[in-house]
């Protein structure tokens, strides 16, 4: 059998973590009650023009740096015209010719056979960032027949991501989104939270033979988890396969993502109706961005974003944080990497570090084992963690005097989750843990040990 | 009163006390009512207007008018928005749409005190050059009930062949223009795309500027074609359109194609002086169609400032026949992402069909736009299509780019304005305008103004004589970007000499009682 080669490329659309949105002042938040956020410009009232928002330029800027791409100089804004009830101005500000970063990077580590000790580094190639409004959204209600249309969330910054097709499963998109992910709240660019539609990613996938041109793609959508992300791709890899085997063909298609079935479903004909018919935004200047080389000396700082001073600014990624910690700590890379995956968790570790006299390289194995997969098998985060961060460290400081067994620490442990408020020193008084360290105190217990079995002892020291 | 000019004769009065801003309002207001034949108004803001006149004249009376244009009436063109009123674009689309917001140059307006009388007629969403299709019907221009127009016209003493006799007040911004002439406001907004300001002031005998691209704010004027259009200034004479220049221009936030610099309101010389000036004169202006009276006219207008001892020579703007086929590209293109918005949804007209989101988007805008919008919108869709963007769009934006290098090549080998016409012929009667469609018309009547258009330059027409048939012709000045202090003198420094007469409206003057001469040096006929 020839083998299948399958390619996977993502576009990520991040929503902009800004206070307004991209070209209007009204107010980006979550949840907030339907249509209670929409300037005139949003609702695409006659005669309001788009005013761009600096901090999501500034945000697009330190993404496209973080991402090692090219910033643009110079982009473009343009319009994407279509028809639909969350789209009010019948298009999207979106940038397709120049956009504000291209031709970057992302290095990510995927596990070699699920070994969290054998982590292979990978790079995707960014093709670029650009900037464009999101649309509202649109609730059906079939029953009525009517749609809904909320426009809270029409007109707030994106960035849209694009990954080249570098990529060859599920594991691989969703390691890169991982890690695209820890980067933009880094960064704080965005915070990122799929779940809050902060981030949504949108999977390009086809398969053909090594040696032979790329195949058909398809497109699949309504990803909402990084698992879900994995598992789309992977059965769209394998439908596409057993298709092809099947003498059939792949149609250039959108399909969505069903999760209670775990597969691809068709949606529509991607290709041929719709023609979006580009055309520059004649309301919005060309955008440009200034370096310390370029920058006019009698320039009004306010109306100007200096690349160079976004790059200063720029925090440690977490690739950076990753080496930094293994350096610091001499724990494993792969430890590094499961302390930044966890939202709240290097914190965590730091915090017991600081506080107990225990190496770190023997701590990270109370975090990593013990705490972590407490946490998980209870679904909490680490801010939901009964243990804080100041008990463990107690309970680790009493393992290193040697005041009590590892053993009896685990135990401890194990009440502490109980979250009943007590200490770990409380717990082990109750429960009779101490080790006891005198010596005198020990050969009396041994003795009398000895002394009770007199007969057993002697027996046992003739055979 | 009501005939004066702002700057010179109505302004001094209201601060003399000679006339209070209520009467001024009040006059006007029974003016527009005597003048209701012209449908040169859309709606008539009478409470907020008499409401807007007393807090002036409340600041008169302590001594605190904002400026020169303190208690003025004013009219606004229907595609600007105006807060609390209906702004219709003269279309069924807007109809009933009462704007939540004043677009910036009415805020300005208001913010010195200006006193808004209505807003006025156009074409629907202003395209057009006769000011006939909007779906309140035409306007007439003032002109047509002129005893200048009158006399000339054969008379046939049936009142109904007079009926049929009107013509066309020009367009897109026929109301404005007929509402400055007749007299009902003494400055009106209106709005230029590819002439729609100065076509109509030509034809209506007034002064109609055109400021350079991004001079003035756009920010709630409803666009047309967005890289184009700009906010236009009708006014009697053209010191009053320099006063409501300088109330208008400067950079508004809101408006990102808006330049940064600092605007500085200049006031006229009164003795310009144009001996040392290179006037230009683009042969190409000399345009299929153009009638001999204004040849003439333009021909001697050129030797006027030669006898002033300017230079006057012959320069060529090669790309100028391109430019009606370009812009009818670029304008359509942009007319259908613009119009893109209006779907029913949020505001506006909304069809009654339920079947589905898709069949109610088609029949609200079969519904609410007319053949003139609609056609615009097909054909700038398919300029925008993937298969044809390359060879129409952009081809089109390369030749907008020559037509604009002709511009400044010209300016930059030491001419300082250009004289040319402002229109081919004088004002059509409506009967024979309406012989062909609008795209033909539109086609023809753009031909002297909209290059201007296209390379964002700034123009002015100025009222120069009465045509054989007694209306009005104008001629166009061109100028350098941003340079309207210079274009409006040589535009002041012309008025002066050619002494433009004033329109003898014989309806009106019935109606109204108690007109202050006024001595501006005009000549009457």
């Amino acid at each position: 059998l020839v083998p299948w080669v399958p390619v996977v490329g993502l576009e990520v659309h991040a929503q902009i973590s800004s206070n307004s949105k991209l070209f209007s002042g009204s107010q980006v938040q979550f949840a907030a009650p339907p249509n209670s956020l929409v300037s005139f410009f949003d609702a695409s009232l006659p005669g309001t023009l788009p005013v761009l928002n600096r901090r999501c330029v500034e945000a697009a800027v330190m993404t496209g740096l973080a991402l090692n791409c090219r910033v643009n100089k110079k982009s473009l804004f343009d319009r994407k015209h279509y028809f639909y009830a969350d789209l009010p101005a019948g298009y999207q500000i979106t940038q397709q010719r120049v956009p504000i970063a291209v031709n970057g990077s992302l290095s990510y580590s995927v596990c070699v056979d699920n070994k969290m000790s054998q982590m292979v580094t990978k790079t995707v190639r960014i093709k670029q960032i650009q900037l464009e409004q999101d649309s509202g959204k649109s609730l059906h209600d079939d029953t009525r027949s009517q749609t809904l249309v909320d426009l809270n969330r029409a007109g707030v910054g994106l960035m849209e991501v694009v990954m080249e097709p570098d990529m060859c499963c599920g594991e691989e998109a969703a390691a890169a989104v991982r890690e695209l992910q820890l980067i933009l709240q880094t960064l704080g660019s965005s915070q990122a939270v799929m779940a809050e539609g902060q981030l949504r990613v949108d999977a390009n996938v086809s398969v053909h033979h090594p040696g032979e041109p790329y195949g058909v793609r398809t497109e699949v959508k309504n990803i909402n988890s990084l698992r879900f992300l994995a598992k789309a791709v992977d059965y769209e890899i394998q439908r596409q396969i057993e298709e092809l085997e099947n003498g059939g063909t792949i149609l250039n298609e959108t399909r969505a993502f069903d999760s209670k079935l775990g597969c691809t479903i068709s949606m529509r004909d991607k290709e041929g109706k719709q023609d979006y018919r580009f055309m520059p935004e004649p309301n919005l200047p060309p955008l440009i961005l200034y370096d310390a080389k370029s920058l006019p000396a009698n320039m009004n700082h306010q109306q100007v974003v200096n690349i160079n001073s976004i790059h200063e600014r720029l925090p440690d990624l977490p690739s950076v944080k990753r080496a930094k910690l293994v350096e610091q700590y001499g724990i494993l890379p792969e430890h590094s990497f499961t302390l930044l995956n966890e939202d709240g968790l290097t914190e965590f570790f730091e915090n017991v570090v600081n506080q107990t006299q225990m190496k770190p390289k023997k701590v990270i194995g109370w975090i990593l084992k013990d705490l972590l997969s407490y946490l998980r098998q209870h679904s909490l985060t680490v801010k939901e963690s009964p243990v804080s961060s100041f008990l463990l460290a107690d309970l680790l400081n009493l393992l290193e005097k040697k005041e009590i067994s590892s053993t009896a620490a685990k135990q401890v442990l194990a009440e502490l989750w109980k979250g009943e408020g007590k200490t770990p020193l409380d717990i082990v008084k109750e429960n009779k843990l101490e080790l006891i360290q005198d010596q005198k105190e020990l050969e009396k217990i041994c003795q009398a040990v000895i002394d009770g079995r007199e007969n057993e002892v002697i027996t046992g020291s003739l055979c | 009163a009501v005939k004066g000019t702002l700057r010179f004769q109505v302004s001094a009065a209201l601060r003399e006390g000679q006339i209070t801003p209520t009467e001024l309002c009040q006059r006007c207001l029974s003016l527009i009512k005597s003048t209701k034949f012209l449908n040169a108004y859309i709606t008539v803001t009478e409470e907020t207007a008499l409401k807007q006149a007393e807090e002036s004249e409340e600041r008169f009376r302590r001594g605190q008018p904002l400026g020169v244009l303190d208690g003025i009436p004013v009219a606004v063109k229907d595609n600007f928005n105006t807060a609390g009123i209906e702004t219709t674009c003269a279309s069924n689309m807007l109809k009933g749409y009462i704007s939540p917001y004043n677009a910036t140059v009415v805020q300005k307006l208001l913010d010195q005190g200006a006193v808004l009388v209505g807003k006025t007629n156009l074409d629907e969403f202003a395209m057009g050059s006769g000011s006939t299709d909007g779906v309140f019907g035409p306007v007439r221009n003032p002109w047509s009930y002129s005893r200048q127009y009158k006399e000339k016209s054969a008379p046939k003493s049936h009142s109904e062949d007079k009926e049929s006799k009107w013509v066309i007040s020009g367009g897109s911004s026929g109301g404005s223009a007929a509402a400055v002439s007749s007299f009902t406001c003494f400055a009106a907004l209106g709005s230029d795309t590819g002439g729609s300001t100065r076509n109509p002031a030509a034809h209506c005998g007034v002064v109609g500027v055109k400021p350079t691209y991004g001079l003035i704010s756009r920010h709630g004027l409803i666009p047309l074609v967005n890289s184009m259009d700009v906010p236009g200034i009708l006014t009697r004479c053209v010191d009053d359109a320099a006063v409501v220049l300088g109330a208008l221009a400067g950079h508004d936030p809101k408006d990102s194609t808006t330049v940064q610099d600092k605007f500085k309101p200049f006031e006229l010389p009164n003795l310009p002086d144009v001996s040392k000036l290179s006037i230009g004169i683009p042969k190409e202006y000399h345009a299929p169609g153009l009638s001999g009276e204004i040849l003439a006219l333009w021909s001697k207008a050129a030797d006027l400032f030669k006898n002033a001892g300017a230079k006057v020579i012959e320069v060529s703007l090669p790309h100028t026949p391109y430019s009606i086929v370009c812009y009818h590209v670029l304008c359509t293109a942009e007319v259908a992402s613009n119009m893109a918005r209006f779907d029913g949804l949020e505001y506006g007209h909304r069809s009654d069909t339920t079947k589905s989101t898709e069949s109610m988007y088609a029949a609200t805008r079969r519904e609410g736009f007319n053949a003139v919008v609609r056609g615009r919108i097909l054909s700038g869709n398919y300029f925008l299509l993937k298969q044809n963007y390359e060879r129409y769009f952009v081809k089109a934006q390369q030749v907008r780019r020559l037509i604009a290098h002709d511009f400044s090549k010209v300016f930059g080998s030491g001419v300082d304005v250009l004289l040319t016409p402002t229109t081919l012929t004088d004002a059509a009667p409506y009967t024979e305008f309406i012989k062909e469609d609008n795209r033909t018309r539109s086609a023809q009547d753009d031909i002297l103004t909209q290059a201007a258009n296209m390379a964002g330059l700034p123009a002015i027409n100025v009222p120069a004589a009465l045509s054989e048939r007694g209306l009005p012709v104008g001629l166009q000045f061109i100028g350098r970007s941003f340079q309207e202090k210079q274009l409006l003198t040589v535009a002041k420094w012309f008025e002066k000499q050619v002494e433009f007469p004033m329109i003898q409206l014989e309806e009106v003057k019935r109606h109204d009682h108690g007109v202050l001469q006024h001595q501006k040096s005009a000549s009457f006929s």
